[in-house]
């Protein structure tokens, strides 16, 4: 059983969750993931390692409510426990070989980001940052990041706060007046798609990370599959992160959607006996 | 009943193994397990006992039977084989020490010896004493990597040694390949349980959620521990490499067994969600061919089709299960290889393209060869298709464990007794031979088991 040391409504539906589990903590780094079931007959969900602690032995989690279980775990609190919590899972970030990085986030993506900033700046290391999101509301961690770089740049698609557009508006911008090594985004499969389309432009790299479908995390099921230049690859043990270049996309969305109909049902039956 | 036949094992009835998870068959009642013991000749040069990969006494625990002694019968077997009743289930008895028994000729059935042990396995877990507890006497610490066959084999008799021992296992729930791969129909997830937890009674520590390599470096667990055993199973399931296998719809074995196995997918208020295909066609025809095609079956596919390349006859799976599958109503389609997964939409599953094969005679290493008919291509229609084609190592081993040494497919290279390259670090079952039988993972579990209390024993 793993203790839900702290809980933080970060927005309408995004929970901060700290939790207990200092063996995953020891060995977590940046990119990693961890998976967790929430009950005895929950089911199995990867979740990104926002942060950790290794002296507390804790790590943190951002839980978006979409669906289900998502929405289950969302409703426990601070003291209460979950039951399986397993990681570190995947290979980390691996930024050795980058001087300039330009780390861009869509939405939730801010997950990885935020620990890929954090080591950057760690390591004294030019980087700049681009947070997106639909509102003022979903963009969390402005003030965070703003403690890891002078001026990050947040978008809106409504405008409420940041530039009212897109993150690829900007990535545009950067990309014309400065030079970068490399970049990473993280989000939604549309949102990644999206910026390595701009940066490609640019003949610069981008490096993605994949949120597929998993089921054990560890290699076995083969659930998370997606074709990377032109070989099966399993997001789970061989990323989760790739070139955005050797990535069937068309593939991966349409694989993304697998279970959209039944989960959908089941998180409407969920809320209906609530 | 003759005597020159086993002893039939019941069945459920045929619907309930249709709509049903429920086990298919029923072990024997201790009448129908003392009348077969009697079959038994009881030979001194017993045969069968070279057939078992864990060279269980099979006359010594049968005789036991015969004359009702069921607690005699349970303490010799389990001097053997800490995992009967699971072993009584899944073994292919009739390749192995069967095949052996004087009994079998072409007019007499062997001994059902396969029976008999899960009649003693099933009895010793409703039966059992505390009277197996041992206290580890030993000042020695192995680490277990994984919970399937070879690992819980390994434990058992590292701990019967007095040994301390602890098992790492990466999912939520133990017994690796038992638990997520073989279904609720052919081995019960209870029963599974039962066996383990009469590990833990021997004073055996399971770890869940830790993934050697990743959780614990192997570095970490070398330190602390005085001996590993790597038993982590096979691992990445293999594609054919044909196209279309990105399509949704498309599973793994693994994929689709897991869903329902471990994560119980098939029961109403499941989280964890399974699409009930309407037809469902396997790939493969090995056991987890069979496991994943029955499963479909059950789960409402109408009908659940195996597709195979070779023949009947060359079918890798028990025979016992071929009949179990074909009595539940699946369509064996044979001699015909898939060459295309299509899809009406792009998205999703629509049929498989297959070309037929014909057998073209056994070659020297007795496999028999079969070549595709030029323009022979036809179309099935499906909505779900399962690829049981067996696995690849996993990369994991080979990235944390550095100096690991392995061939070239990242199979684990060990000696006879199951040492690696590394001192003090040992390994056994399908993370070194690839996809085999629960028992053979389970012989080599124990052959390193001895391994490394005799290494041990030396260095104290």
């Amino acid at each position: 059983m793993y203790l839900i040391v702290s809980k933080k409504i970060l927005s309408q539906d995004i929970v901060e969750y700290t939790i207990q589990a200092p063996d995953v903590a020891k060995t977590a780094m940046p990119g990693q993931f961890i998976i967790l079931r929430i009950d005895s007959d929950g089911e199995r969900v990867p979740f990104t390692i926002c942060d950790f602690d290794r002296t507390k032995g804790t790590i943190i989690i951002l839980v978006q409510t979409v669906g289900a279980t998502t929405y289950k775990l969302s409703q426990k609190n601070a003291g209460e426990y979950i039951s399986d919590f397993i990681g570190p899972l995947g290979n980390h970030t691996d930024l050795t070989m980058y001087k300039k990085v330009l780390l861009v986030s869509g939405g939730i993506g801010i997950a990885v980001t935020y620990p890929q900033a954090k080591a950057l700046n760690s390591e004294s290391k030019q980087f700049d940052i681009i947070a997106g999101a639909r509102n003022k509301e979903l963009l969390i961690y402005t003030k965070e990041l703003g403690l890891l770089t002078n001026s990050p740049y947040f978008t809106t698609d409504d405008g409420s706060f940041g530039h009212k557009g897109f993150v690829t508006d900007v990535v545009k911008q950067l990309l014309q007046s400065k030079t970068y090594d490399v970049v990473f985004a993280v989000g939604p499969l549309l949102m990644m798609r999206a910026v390595y389309n701009v940066s490609r432009e640019f003949g610069v790299d981008t490096i993605i990370s994949m949120n597929s479908i998993m089921l054990d995390g560890t290699g076995m099921c083969g659930c998370c599959r997606l074709t990377v230049n032109g070989e099966i690859k399993y997001a789970c043990v061989h990323g989760p992160e790739f070139n955005a270049s050797s990535i069937d996309w068309n593939q991966a969305i349409n694989r993304s959607k697998r279970f959209k109909e039944i989960e959908q049902q089941h998180y409407c039956r969920i809320l209906n006996n609530d | 009943m003759t005597k020159a036949k086993k002893n039939p094992l019941l069945e459920i009835t045929l619907d309930e193994r249709q709509n049903t998870f429920k086990e298919t068959t029923i072990t024997y009642d201790a009448e129908t397990a003392v009348r077969e013991a009697q079959r038994c000749y009881n030979c001194k040069n017993a045969r069968c006992i070279g057939g078992c990969p864990v060279g269980v006494n099979i006359p010594g625990f049968i005789s036991k039977i015969a004359t009702r002694d069921f607690d005699s019968a349970a303490l010799i077997l389990k001097t053997f084989n800490g995992l009967p009743s699971i072993c009584g289930r899944v073994c292919p008895q009739e390749q192995q020490c069967e095949k052996k028994c004087v009994k079998c000729t072409d007019k007499t059935e062997p001994v059902a010896i396969g029976r008999l042990e899960r009649f003693v396995g099933d009895y010793a877990l409703t039966h059992s004493s505390n009277n197996e507890y041992q206290p580890n006497n030993s000042c020695f610490k192995i680490a277990v990597i994984g919970s399937g066959p070879a690992s819980l084999s390994c434990a058992n008799d590292c701990a019967k040694a007095g040994l301390h021992v602890t098992v790492f296992e990466a999912l939520h729930s133990l017994g690796g390949v038992l638990s997520y791969g073989i279904p609720e129909f052919r081995l019960p997830k209870n029963l599974v349980a039962s066996e383990i937890s009469a590990l833990e009674k021997l004073g055996v520590v399971f770890k869940l959620n830790c993934l050697i390599g990743k959780t614990i470096t192997f570095k970490n667990l070398y330190t602390e521990f005085d001996a590993v055993f790597i038993g982590t199973g096979a691992g990445l399931p293999r594609f054919i490499g044909i196209p279309g296998e990105e399509l949704n719809g498309v599973y793994s074995a693994n994929e689709y067994l897991t869903r329902v196995n471990l994560m119980k997918a098939y029961l109403k208020d499941a989280k964890t969600p399974i699409i009930r295909h309407n037809r469902v066609i396997v790939l493969g025809g090995g056991n987890v061919a069979f496991d994943s095609v029955r499963t479909a079956l059950r789960l409402g596919s109408k009908p659940a089709i195996l597709a195979y390349r070779r023949s009947l006859n060359e079918l890798p799976a028990r025979s016992e299960e071929i009949a179990h599958a074909l009595t539940e109503g699946v369509q064996i389609e044979t001699l015909r290889s898939p060459v295309g997964i299509i899809s009406d939409d792009g998205i999703n599953v629509s049929g498989v393209e297959f070309v037929k094969s014909e057998l073209t005679g056994i070659d020297s290493n007795g496999q028999q060869n079969f070549r595709t008919i030029p323009n022979s291509n036809f179309v099935m229609s499906c909505d779900g298709v399962i690829v049981a084609i067996g696995t690849n190592p996993n990369p994991i081993i080979k990235d944390c464990f550095n100096d690991l040494r392995t061939d070239s497919r990242g199979y684990i290279l060990v000696d006879a007794d199951g040492k690696t390259n590394i001192n003090n670090v040992f390994a056994g079952g399908d993370a070194v031979t690839g996809a085999d039988t629960v028992i053979s993972a389970m012989g080599a579990g124990k052959r390193a088991a001895h391994t490394i209390i005799n290494t041990l024993k030396d260095t104290h």
